[in-house]
């Protein structure tokens, strides 16, 4: 029986409901709803970050990104902190559009006061961040609205590491070094050469090392990137986000590219 | 009672003749009833402090939180009915994060007391509710600094340096005259609200109780905690002491 009394006595919508397979019940509304065409839904990121690069290392995790929000092509902001520090042993890192990230940050902020004001101990670690993260980008995903970033999510829980990815399909994988965007490309392969073999013998000095050459190799390479960036350490101590630094870089070789460009010669 | 018989308190929306709200007045009796709580407002900080009775020695030890924490920088300890505490508590934090997220910056106390006033007050209106019989001290450090209220079952609510509700408020008022709360840090105030809990708990008249204790300053990184075990230890170690010497 259709209860809508808009529906009786009307034609099937012959465009949708051609051989009358639909039952009653759900039988699609003969009108359209107005605004309809109105609503829109992101189909593109606006103000973008380029890689966040994260790998695990003897007392924890160690992540980094640069300080850049682009413009498209135009490198719009460049003081922007793309590691957000969840509780107090999460480190979130984004890459992709910098105002869902932004939303992203504020709901996190939100679970994490909501627990703590609970009072009962308990607080939210990487897993249940990067665990409600996924959900969170997968129904967003599934409301074809989804939310335009790739995030890595480390941290430690109970003397643990932890490091994991999510994407804007929901997409989520765990690795001992991760990275997003451009830096899965390039970055990605040095990190599994160093880290991989075994996390446990790599000190808080070498880790930084290794991305802080990372992050050169992405500056050289990524036409979207920024020789500003900051490192984020979580260690059992807690998480600790850097101030900006600089990348020192050696631009040399230039003189000597020919082929493209104004150079004939 | 003179009011009792006469028609005029069987709600909150009829006033007595003489402009009265007896409704609201027996809501008082329930919180003149109940343990005592105290707030202290110090120099770098908030101390609230909650005498539990204990009603029943089968109950799980520290069951039954008085105090609760309305937002990361915000607590609350309500005494009177339990479960309106409770009530008010989650209000409470419903208005901080309505607040936090129309403003963009973590609410100040006055401003949460503010609305959680205008809460309680609403429940003073009409006859088909019953006011908030609980009185709730809400503490906290913000950008203001340090601030303490506490909010009635009328509605009102007033600013304190030092706040004391309960069976055991004179007594514990009398005490914190005494103090100079602006001088205080707020690891001396943990000892000094103990001290006043344990002095105005009357042992005859009363069962067991438990000390609650939590505090917000710069040693707690402006988050309402509770004191630590080992300075609560302390703390009611050093209070029973005082009291021995007292008596």
């Amino acid at each position: 029986m259709d209860h809508f009394p808009t529906n009786w006595g009307r034609p099937r919508n012959e465009l949708y409901d051609q051989y009358n397979t639909f039952p009653l019940h759900q039988r699609p509304t003969n009108h359209t709803d107005t605004f309809t065409d109105g609503v829109q839904r992101t189909q593109q990121p606006i103000v973008t970050g380029t890689s966040v690069l994260a790998i695990q290392y003897k007392d924890g995790v160690m992540m980094a990104a640069d300080n850049l929000a682009s413009y498209g092509s135009l490198a719009r902001f460049r003081d922007i902190t793309r590691l957000h520090a969840v509780g107090t042993s999460t480190i979130v890192g984004a890459s992709g559009d910098m105002s869902d990230f932004q939303y992203l940050q504020r709901v996190l902020d939100e679970i994490v006061t909501d627990e703590f004001t609970a009072g009962d101990g308990n607080s939210l670690g990487p897993a249940e961040v990067h665990e409600f993260l996924a959900r969170r980008m997968y129904a967003r995903r599934s409301k074809m609205n989804p939310l335009w970033n790739a995030l890595l999510v480390g941290g430690i829980q109970n003397g643990k590491r932890f490091l994991a990815f999510v994407d804007l399909l929901g997409t989520t994988y765990s690795a001992s070094s991760l990275a997003t965007g451009y830096g899965a490309h390039i970055a990605l392969p040095i990190l599994r050469q160093d880290v991989d073999p075994n996390p446990d013998a790599i000190t808080e000095e070498a880790a930084r090392e290794i991305l802080r050459k990372c992050m050169r190799v992405l500056y050289y390479r990524d036409a979207r990137s920024l020789d500003k960036y900051q490192i984020a350490t979580v260690t059992s101590a807690g998480v600790s986000i850097s101030e900006a630094q600089k990348l020192d870089t050696n631009w040399d070789f230039a003189e000597k590219i020919r082929g493209y460009g104004s150079q004939t010669q | 009672m003179t009011s009792i018989g006469t028609g005029y308190d069987l709600s909150a929306s009829t006033y007595s003749p003489d402009g009265r709200i007896f409704q609201v007045e027996y809501a008082n009796k329930a919180v003149e009833n109940s343990g005592t709580v105290i707030g202290l407002r110090v120099k770098d900080g908030v101390v609230l402090a909650v005498e539990k009775i204990i009603h029943s020695k089968l109950l799980v030890p520290e069951a039954n939180r008085r105090i609760q924490t309305v937002d990361k920088h915000i607590g609350l300890a309500s005494s009177g009915l339990l479960a309106d505490g409770r009530h008010i508590a989650n209000r409470a934090r419903d208005e901080a994060a309505s607040l936090l997220s129309m403003w963009r910056s973590p609410p100040t106390v006055q401003a949460l007391v503010d609305r959680v006033g205008l809460y309680v007050q609403a429940y003073t209106l009409y006859s088909s509710v019953r006011p908030f019989g609980c009185s709730t001290i809400i503490g906290g450090v913000d950008k203001t600094g340090p601030a303490l209220f506490i909010i009635e079952p009328s509605g009102v609510s007033y600013g304190f340096h030092g706040a004391a509700v309960g069976k055991g408020r004179q007594l514990a008022k009398t005490e914190l005259e005494k103090l100079k709360l602006s001088e205080l840090s707020t690891r001396e105030a943990v000892f000094e609200i103990a001290r006043i809990i344990y002095l105005v708990h009357d042992d005859a008249k009363e069962k067991d109780f438990e000390l609650e204790l939590s505090w917000i300053g710069d040693e707690t990184g402006g988050l309402h905690l509770p004191v630590p075990k080992d300075l609560y230890d302390e703390a009611s170690r050093k209070a029973k002491e005082s009291l021995e010497n007292f008596e």
